[in-house]
């Protein structure tokens, strides 16, 4: 036998469970899963890996698009395969429906995932930033379907 | 029925134009409906295909 330095694979899926602490956390009201939203972002914003916080600045507006954006749909916990840890969101990040279409004039071309159980309002913690292709929306739904949920496709892996 | 800038509107009364984007980090298809020339309706679904990757760093000490 051998020993080999590693980063433990447990410890990565357990960062995307808050079970380890190396400095000051949030005091917790309950061990269940934090609720996390998704906004969209207009393409002459910037948002990216120095984003911090969920910002309304850059924000789409638009007809039945509230600030914030939407919940995302969070029935699948984290978990690892071979050194990978990861997390997807169970269900595609919907806005609008065709009792309620959202027009979003402006070219929006990201989505900003955040912490909307910690933090206040005006501090949600960011998640995670993902780009696409400049679109608009007129009197109509848009829909984005989420990857395969494993270690190499996940939309959040930490490896 | 088509919900459109104007109400809901019969599909047989509109042009229908659709189209579909597809590389490395998405597949996307979206649909517009245009009536008399003026675009009344575009819905958009993007599949993801590129997440965010974060590679930890092996531990170092010294």
């Amino acid at each position: 036998m051998a020993n080999t330095q590693a980063m433990c694979t447990s410890f990565k899926g357990e960062l995307l469970t808050a079970t380890h602490n190396f400095g000051t956390a949030p005091i917790r009201a309950a061990s269940t899963a934090d609720t996390f939203k998704a906004a969209l972002y207009l393409a002459s914003a910037t948002i990216n890996a120095s984003t911090t916080v969920y910002t309304t600045t850059g924000e789409v507006t638009g007809t039945n698009y509230t600030a914030g954006g939407v919940t995302v749909t969070n029935s699948t916990a984290p978990t690892t395969s071979g050194t990978t840890g990861y997390w997807t969101p169970s269900a595609s990040i919907t806005y609008g429906s065709s009792g309620s279409p959202v027009t979003l004039s402006t070219a929006f071309d990201c989505v900003l995932i955040y912490n909307n159980t910690q933090g206040s309002v005006g501090s949600r913690p960011a998640v995670s930033v993902h780009t696409f292709g400049s679109q608009t929306i007129t009197a109509g739904t848009f829909a984005l379907t989420m990857p395969t949920n494993d270690a190499t496709n996940a939309l959040i892996r930490l490896a | 029925m088509i919900t459109t800038t104007k109400g809901l509107m019969d599909e047989s009364l509109l042009d229908k134009k659709e189209g579909v984007v597809d590389n490395d980090d998405e597949h996307t298809r979206w649909v517009e409906y245009w009536h008399e020339g003026e675009l009344v309706h575009r819905s958009v679904h993007v599949h993801l295909k590129r997440n965010v990757f974060s590679e930890g760093v092996a531990a170092m000490i010294g």
